[in-house]
């Protein structure tokens, strides 16, 4: 019995290597934020004072908590209902719609927005903001909320409904509670989205505070106005986070035992059909259908000449080595996160985890910036190389693969890694021939997630990237920047078709992930 | 353990220099190449440096940015610069790495090729483009009339609501410091407030032109080629708009250089002012008057593309280009609020 409590602890325990990196990876998250607190310092508290306290302060803040505030319950809303629709209903179609609504996370917010400008050339402000943040980003509540109520256990919501209760209060009291986890997570991932977000809302010149930032260092580079804007976002960010955390509570919703749900008996929606059908039509059409019928139509204008493939074909290798390395790469830091995480319940679990996600709800400007004074001052060999810019879309984008990264480890039984210790096996070959392999779908999905980031990223990109690079996205933006709408809309098609695949591979692994 | 446990670190490290060695060959090295830091338009550039390389079989490399953001990057960077040459759109940024002592001094037979005008008394660098501001009125909302007599007259009240500009772009920030360069700092500051009561802040020249088009605002300070380009190609973000010129040598006729220079910590100096020299040469002007950039050749020998009213006509005021200064500029747009 001594024997086996003492293997059980070797197998859970993090190890010296895990905790070193995690430490390693924890003190770079910092990086962003001291530079920021670095250059508040050399500000002076008086100039800093007068930079935080003044109306323009006052209009981002009002600007980007209304988008948050009004975005976030739409998101819910629609992606739950949607979800519900598709899981639950016999609206004609069930089959197709479920992927359906996961594909608009193939399409890059700026894209979005730049299919609803050019349809729209009015659109501007709070309202098309909400707009065009709701139809880009509700499938980071639709999947979540989908494969969970495909694997909830019908037998409650049936107890429930013999006991006398209507559909919508089964929905409300049984269905919803359930659903906690994922509108908590989609709803935190949503706002990070938000505060963190340039190119759609420049586009329809909403100011929040990540534009601002944004305007700030383009006038004046390391500018304090700009850390301080940095700084007011980073606090909105630790609210958001705390928020979170209180609202997600202990709480756990498992199905007890063993043994395999059934599939739920699906409303009969009868004369409802056609309108419920009509809903789902509409959110089609705004989410994908206004982007891709904006693309065609301009690709149609452009004719053969906008295909310069020579252009096309170095931006396509670039984007797809830089997103392909960068999927790696964060996805192997993820592992040791995600191992603390997973395994101990204690603060420094939480603090590791916490500070990925305050860095990488900073705008890419922000950690770039850092990264280019951190680079240039103590390893000018790395400036400019596509190490640093790797290591800038570690930060930015790690919280991504570690949700992946943190579902798949969860459900690793540790008896098996206790068995393979048992046997004789070290550590690192018990993680690589038990842990590994039983994560792998996991992982993948976690890097699926990082290289669509990777692949649409834009603002490091410019900043930090190799010489002579110019990615997908960065030729995208310069083009449409120029009034090229035609010339640009080639990149759009190929950023959002090399985005399809893995956002379906992320839609088969979300259904998957829900067992946990 | 411990031997493989080392195993595995290692060959995780190995692993990941191996992945990031092939995402550095977006940056293959030749000997005679050059690395042009480049502001202007990237379609402009790249007609200018194919050009260039079919002649002299010399190749360049452009990083993208914008004005500010890589002159402050160049700054920033100083003696360790990998930039051989510098391109912008406006002035201010170049005067920005000229104050910092980075330029080297460009070849007096380049200079030769470029008007004094459209070029810094120093010889730090020289005018490569030109551009002149305009204000884009909707057609059906403004007649001759009301038009402002002179940029400065849409601080009065009756223009709130009305008009519109990329506060946030370097074009823009460009236009703000001729007026400081003309008008002292008490008059430009009273214009930015006057602008941050009635202008509603578009993100570039082209959103500020869409919006014009559109009828969400009266009319708005762009420069003039945004224009010509949309008429050129579909019209669609123009064809409810004209353009009015200031002249008068008022701040708001104000033609903004385009800058070129090279850089003093730049290792290939000869193939970097030969790039310099191909811009200004008469080919390398003849590609503004051809090419579909709709910017002014500087150039005393080449003529604007026809589509365009002469340079000489629009009776801009005088500047001294490296006189811009962009850092008061944006410490005064801040105080007004506007960024």
């Amino acid at each position: 019995m001594a024997v086996r409590t003492a293997v059980a602890s070797r197998a859970t325990r993090p190890g010296l290597l895990v905790t070193i990196i995690a430490l390693l990876l924890v003190a770079a998250t910092f990086v962003p934020l001291g530079y920021i607190v670095s250059t508040l310092l050399s500000t002076g508290f008086h100039e800093t004072a007068q930079l935080v306290f003044r109306p323009r302060v006052g209009e981002l803040l009002r600007n980007t908590v209304s988008l948050v505030v009004i975005t976030v319950p739409v998101c819910l809303v629609l992606g739950i209902g949607l979800a519900w629709i598709v899981e639950r209903t016999d609206v004609p179609g069930t089959a197709w719609w479920g992927p359906i609504f996961a594909a608009p996370l193939a399409v890059p917010a700026f894209v979005n927005s730049y299919g609803w400008v050019s349809a729209f050339p009015s659109l501007n402000g709070l309202w098309a903001g909400v707009l065009i943040a709701t139809v880009s980003y509700f499938p980071l509540v639709y999947l979540p909320a989908a494969a969970t109520l495909r694997r909830l256990d019908p037998a409650v919501e049936e107890s429930a409904r013999a006991l006398g209760s209507g559909p919508i209060a089964v929905f409300v009291r049984i269905v919803l509670p359930q659903l906690r986890l994922a509108i908590l997570g989609g709803g935190l991932l949503i706002s990070l989205h938000l505060l963190a977000e340039y190119g759609a809302f420049a586009m329809i010149r909403f100011s929040t505070f990540t534009t601002a930032i944004f305007e700030q260092y383009q006038s004046s580079f390391a500018g304090a106005a700009g850390s301080t804007l940095a700084g007011v976002l980073v606090v909105l960010c630790l609210v958001l986070l705390a928020g979170e955390a209180a609202a997600r509570g202990n709480a756990r919703y498992a199905r007890i035992g063993s043994g395999v749900p059934r599939a739920a008996i699906r409303v009969r929606l009868g004369i409802n059909k056609i309108p419920v059908f009509l809903l789902l039509a509409a959110a089609l059409v705004a989410a994908l259908g206004v982007p891709l019928w904006t693309i065609i139509r301009w690709l149609r204008i452009g004719g053969s000449k906008v295909w310069v493939m020579d252009d096309i074909g170095e931006s396509l290798g670039q984007t797809i080595g830089l997103a392909a390395t960068a999927a790696v790469v964060t996805t192997l830091c993820a592992f040791p996160v995600a191992w603390i995480a997973v395994r101990s319940t204690s603060r420094f679990a939480r603090i590791i985890e916490g500070a990925n996600y305050i860095t990488s709800s900073l705008p890419g400007i922000v950690i770039a910036l850092a990264l280019v004074t951190v680079s240039i001052r103590w390893l000018p060999a790395l400036y400019q190389t596509a190490a640093t810019v790797l290591a800038a879309y570690t930060l930015m984008f790690l919280p991504r693969a570690l949700v992946g990264v943190r579902a798949g480890l969860a459900q690793v039984p540790i008896g098996l890694e206790e068995v393979s210790q048992a046997l004789g096996k070290s550590r690192p070959v018990t993680f690589l021939l038990v842990t590994l392999r039983l994560t792998a779908p996991a992982a993948a999905s976690a890097a699926a997630m990082v290289f669509v980031a990777v692949a649409t990223e834009l603002t490091a990109t410019l900043l930090l990237a190799p010489n002579g690079t110019r990615t997908l996205a960065m030729r995208f933006w310069s083009l449409s920047g120029e009034l090229d709408y035609a010339a640009a809309a080639p990149y759009a098609l190929i950023m959002i078709i090399a985005a399809v695949p893995v956002t379906y591979l992320l839609f088969t692994q979300s259904r998957k992930a829900a067992g946990l | 353990m411990a031997a493989a446990r080392w195993k595995l670190v290692s060959g995780a490290i190995a692993a990941i220099t191996l992945l990031a060695a092939t995402g550095c060959s977006a940056s293959s090295k030749d000997d005679n190449e050059i690395l042009v830091y480049n502001a202007q338009h990237e379609s402009l550039t790249k007609e200018w440096a194919e050009a260039f390389t079919k002649e002299t079989g010399i190749k360049v490399t452009m990083r993208q940015g914008g004005d500010t953001d890589l002159g402050n990057q160049l700054v920033a960077e100083g003696k360790n610069s990998p930039a051989d040459v510098f391109l912008t759109e406006n002035s201010p940024a170049m005067a920005l790495v000229e104050n910092a002592g980075l330029f080297a001094d460009v070849n007096a037979d380049t200079l030769a090729q470029v008007p004094e005008q459209f070029r810094p008394s120093t010889g730090k660098w020289t005018g490569i483009a030109a551009r002149s501001t305009v204000f884009v009125y909707n057609t059906g909302k403004l007649q001759g009339d009301q038009l402002p007599k002179s940029l400065l007259d849409l601080q009065q009240p009756q223009w709130k609501g009305r008009w519109s500009a990329g506060v946030s772009g370097a074009d823009f920030q460009a236009i703000v410091a001729a007026l400081l360069a003309l008008k002292g700092e008490d008059v430009t500051k009273a214009w930015l407030e006057g602008m941050k009561d009635n202008a509603i802040a578009s993100q570039n020249n082209v959103t500020t032109m869409k919006g014009v088009n559109s009828g969400q605002f009266d009319g708005g300070v762009i420069y003039h080629y945004y224009w010509y380009r949309d008429q050129a190609n579909t019209k669609e973000s123009s064809n409810n708009t004209k353009l009015y010129y200031f002249k008068n040598q008022d701040p708001g006729a104000f033609v903004s250089i385009s800058g070129g220079g090279v850089l003093k910590s730049s290792k290939k100096q000869e193939n970097a002012q030969r790039f310099l020299a191909f811009i200004a040469s008469q080919k390398g002007q003849e590609v503004l008057r051809d090419g579909d950039s709709m910017e002014y050749p500087v150039s005393a020998t080449v003529a604007a593309n026809p589509a365009l009213p002469p340079l000489a006509s629009l009776d801009a005021p005088k500047v001294d280009p490296s006189k811009l200064d962009a850092k008061k500029v944006t410490q005064l747009m801040t105080e007004a609020g506007l960024l």
